[in-house]
């Protein structure tokens, strides 16, 4: 008799997992089995559905001031690396580039892999992101750009969705912080570097990770360090939800948007 | 298709030049010296200096005792040779097809071309008038054959346009020198009294050949049209070209879209055949007011897809402007590189840089913001940071040299180093602390210095002892001191962000 009851749980439960991923399916979650990143990121892919990293969809970084800026772009380089493997290319789409490419080679990435395509403005950047998004022969894109407007984002996650293409958008010094369509919302500082037994000089890069908004995910803060070629997380500070301070951090934000 | 060609006659070349350079030699006679066997000839006359009897090959010094205020000037050895290069690339607006015909002359390909001027009278009376505005003294004429062109723009007299079919009646009343011929075979001919050619134009060949050698009858047969002239263009015409006329002159988009489209369609074909793949491609719409409309594409590899390639120039069409209309388009591929169609099924799918896909991605973002907005560097062995890499040339170049690996350079770099406040305690060690748009950034931590000195083969300056800070929020920086700490002249720089 009991038997029976769990059996019929079983199934109910598997039901339930088949809808669930079907309903991802539908809302452009396609890849589930990247697990080459996922083993990279441990800890940060239980945050999305799955508990696999969301590829094929559209990341937002936010970043306020030129050392964010490149506290983005180490964090992004890092993802990046893993993503294109040996074979892969990507575009760096931006009005206002001060990337430094040999400097990529520090996180694994070759940087004749990478294409710049360096605009005018804002509005070419939009035309080239959205056209780049379209074609599948690249792993990534990485567009610069300080404003993107709900159904611009819309657009771009469809393109993404066909093609399968990950699109990284970094808002460094944004405007208003509105709503978009992105699969995710990051904000990546930078923390005091640490030293191997405490000597002294600069140390690994250490980053402050927050998520701050995934869709049908947990939002959360991670303190993530890239030593050797690999993310490392720092244990003591893992967090799956976000803190009070964080929360009161990012609705102060959406507030002034509002 | 009826042959036509035009010969242009400069009668004066060198000496109008330098007319053209000096107005106040138009009315003096004037010549061109230059010492021949030990005494000085002249090589070219005015036409004031040709009026009072002087002429080319004669002594100067005989020239002088006829006119003694000649003024004479020391000739260019390849003056002629630069002039004429120069004119007939300048003619290339009137046919493709522009040959020299040394020593004073360009031979011009109309085939085709003077409809787009009226008739072939208004065709060369355009081109006399336009090479007379520039201070050339010329006649011209065209005619079925280069050998009657040439004859008749020397020897004859107008009609300089001899119409099609005619040009063995045009023949008839030249003398023999207007077969371009040796001068000892024009003499012997004038000795038999033949001193026109209708008096021995019947002649049997083969008497003739026996008599005056192969090279006679050649230029007669030429010149009647039997034996085909070839002349070799300045600018070689190319071999993938497509060209589409129109019955009636096509004003609207969509009519220059099918154009371009069909034009595409006949190229693809032929690369296709040939295994070659398209570089640049200019597309030109010849316009009934004698304008070029043209737009040009490139591609970063060969390709020969007929719908990348019309996307590529759909962007551009909207710049054509067809005015009252366009009566022909050409689609030409003056760069076209081997392509073979396996490559692609390998490569499709695979994703990377060798990817079909990326590089028509690639072409169609470079046409419309343009290929100097598209960048892909290669390292290039340089330690001085904004030296280390440079762009390569295409999606293809392989690397010569591995990339540097190392942990001292910054992921964001300043274009150009900004000067900061920055103070040490001790020489040679990094700053305590430095401001940096108005904010002050204490640094914690610090890793340096690593001087890099001025490569002095190609810039002169200090060299720069670089630091990497740490600051008390976590920020990392790259900076520098420009010169020795002992100089007291030194000033420091922030160069770059760490991530």
């Amino acid at each position: 008799m009991l038997q029976g009851v769990s059996i019929v749980r079983e199934k109910k439960l598997e039901i339930i997992a088949e809808l669930q991923a079907s309903v991802l399916r539908l809302e452009g979650v396609k890849s589930f089995n990247n697990t080459d990143l996922d083993f990279k990121l441990s800890p940060l892919k239980e945050a999305f559905p799955h508990h696999t990293f969301p590829l094929g969809c559209l990341h937002e970084f936010l970043s306020e001031r030129a050392e964010d800026k490149s506290a983005t772009t180490g964090f992004i380089s890092g993802l990046l690396a893993t993503l294109m493997g040996t074979s892969g290319a990507a575009l760096w789409i931006s009005s206002s580039r001060t990337l430094f490419p040999p400097a990529l080679k520090n996180f694994g990435i070759g940087p004749d892999r990478l294409i710049f395509i360096d605009l005018q403005n804002e509005r070419d950047v939009l035309w080239a992101l959205d056209e780049a998004l379209k074609c599948s022969a690249i792993t990534a894109v990485i567009g610069e750009m300080k404003e993107i407007d709900f159904n611009i984002s819309r657009r771009l996650q469809l393109a993404v969705e066909q093609s399968q293409v990950t699109g990284f958008i970094v808002r460094n010094q944004y405007r208003q912080l509105n709503s978009t369509a992105c699969a995710a919302r990051w904000k990546i500082t930078s923390l005091p570097s640490e030293t191997i037994g405490g000597l002294p000089g600069i140390g690994f890069p250490k980053w402050r990770v927050e998520l701050l908004k995934a869709r049908n995910g947990k939002p959360g803060v991670w303190n993530v360090s890239w030593i050797n070629g690999s993310f490392q997380f720092a244990n003591e500070t893992i967090s799956t939800s976000v803190k009070d301070s964080d929360l009161s951090y990012s609705f102060s934000n959406f507030k002034k948007a509002g | 298709m009826e042959k036509r060609f035009v010969s242009i006659w400069f009668r004066h070349l060198s000496t109008d030049w330098f007319t053209l350079r000096q107005p106040s030699l138009k009315s003096v006679p004037f010549v061109l010296r230059a010492s021949s066997h030990g005494r000085m000839m002249i090589t070219a006359t005015n036409h004031a200096a040709e009026m009072s009897g002087l002429g080319k090959g004669m002594v100067l010094a005989d020239a002088r005792a006829i006119v003694p205020e000649l003024v004479v000037m020391d000739d260019q050895p390849d003056l002629i040779e630069k002039l004429l290069k120069r004119i007939a690339e300048w003619c290339i607006r009137f046919t493709p097809s522009v040959a020299i015909d040394f020593p004073d002359g360009l031979i011009l390909d109309a085939t085709g071309c003077s409809h787009l001027w009226g008739d072939d009278a208004s065709y060369l009376t355009f081109i006399i008038k336009k090479l007379t505005d520039r201070g050339y003294d010329v006649r011209a004429s065209i005619a079925d054959t280069i050998g009657v062109a040439w004859g008749v723009a020397r020897f004859g007299n107008e009609p300089f346009v001899v119409a099609t079919n005619k040009h063995v009646n045009a023949l008839m009343a030249l003398p023999p020198e207007a077969l371009r011929l040796e001068t000892t075979v024009v003499e012997r001919l004038h000795k038999l009294g033949l001193h026109q050619i209708k008096q021995f134009i019947d002649i049997p060949r083969s008497s003739l050949r026996r008599r005056f050698g192969p090279h006679f009858t050649m230029r007669l047969e030429a010149a009647i049209g039997h034996e085909i002239e070839v002349i070799e263009p300045i600018q070689p015409l190319e071999p993938y070209q497509e060209r589409l006329p129109c019955l009636d002159p096509i004003v609207t988009v969509t009519g220059i879209e099918m154009a371009l489209q069909q034009l595409l369609r006949k190229l693809c074909l032929r690369l296709q055949h040939d295994q070659k793949g398209v570089r640049t491609a200019v597309f030109k719409g010849y316009r009934v007011d004698g304008k070029i409309e043209k737009i040009k594409i490139g591609t970063n590899r060969p390709s020969h897809h007929v719908l990348h390639l019309f996307k590529l120039f759909e962007t551009k069409i909207s710049t054509i402007e067809p005015a009252l209309g366009i009566e022909l388009f050409i689609l030409e591929a003056p760069h076209v590189e081997d392509y073979f169609p396996q490559q692609e099924k390998m490569w499709e799918g695979s994703g990377g840089l060798e990817d079909v896909r990326l590089s028509e991605l690639i072409d169609r973002l470079a046409c419309r913001v343009g290929m100097q907005s598209i960048h892909r560097y290669v390292p290039d062995e340089h330690y001085w940071p904004e030296r280390s890499f440079k762009p390569a040339v295409d999606l293809n170049q392989q690397l010569t040299s591995a990339w540097q690996k190392s942990n001292s350079r910054p992921l964001h770099i300043l274009s150009i180093p900004q000067r900061i406040e920055g103070m040490a305690t001790l020489p040679d060690y990094p700053p305590k602390q430095f401001v940096y748009r108005g904010k002050i950034h204490n640094i914690i931590k610090a890793d340096g210095p690593e001087r890099i000195e001025q490569e002095w083969w190609l810039q002169q300056g200090q060299h720069r002892d670089y630091y990497r800070v740490e600051d008390d929020e976590g920020h990392r920086y790259w900076l520098f001191r420009l010169g020795h700490y002992h100089d007291k002249n030194y000033q420091w720089f922030i160069h770059g962000f760490f991530a």
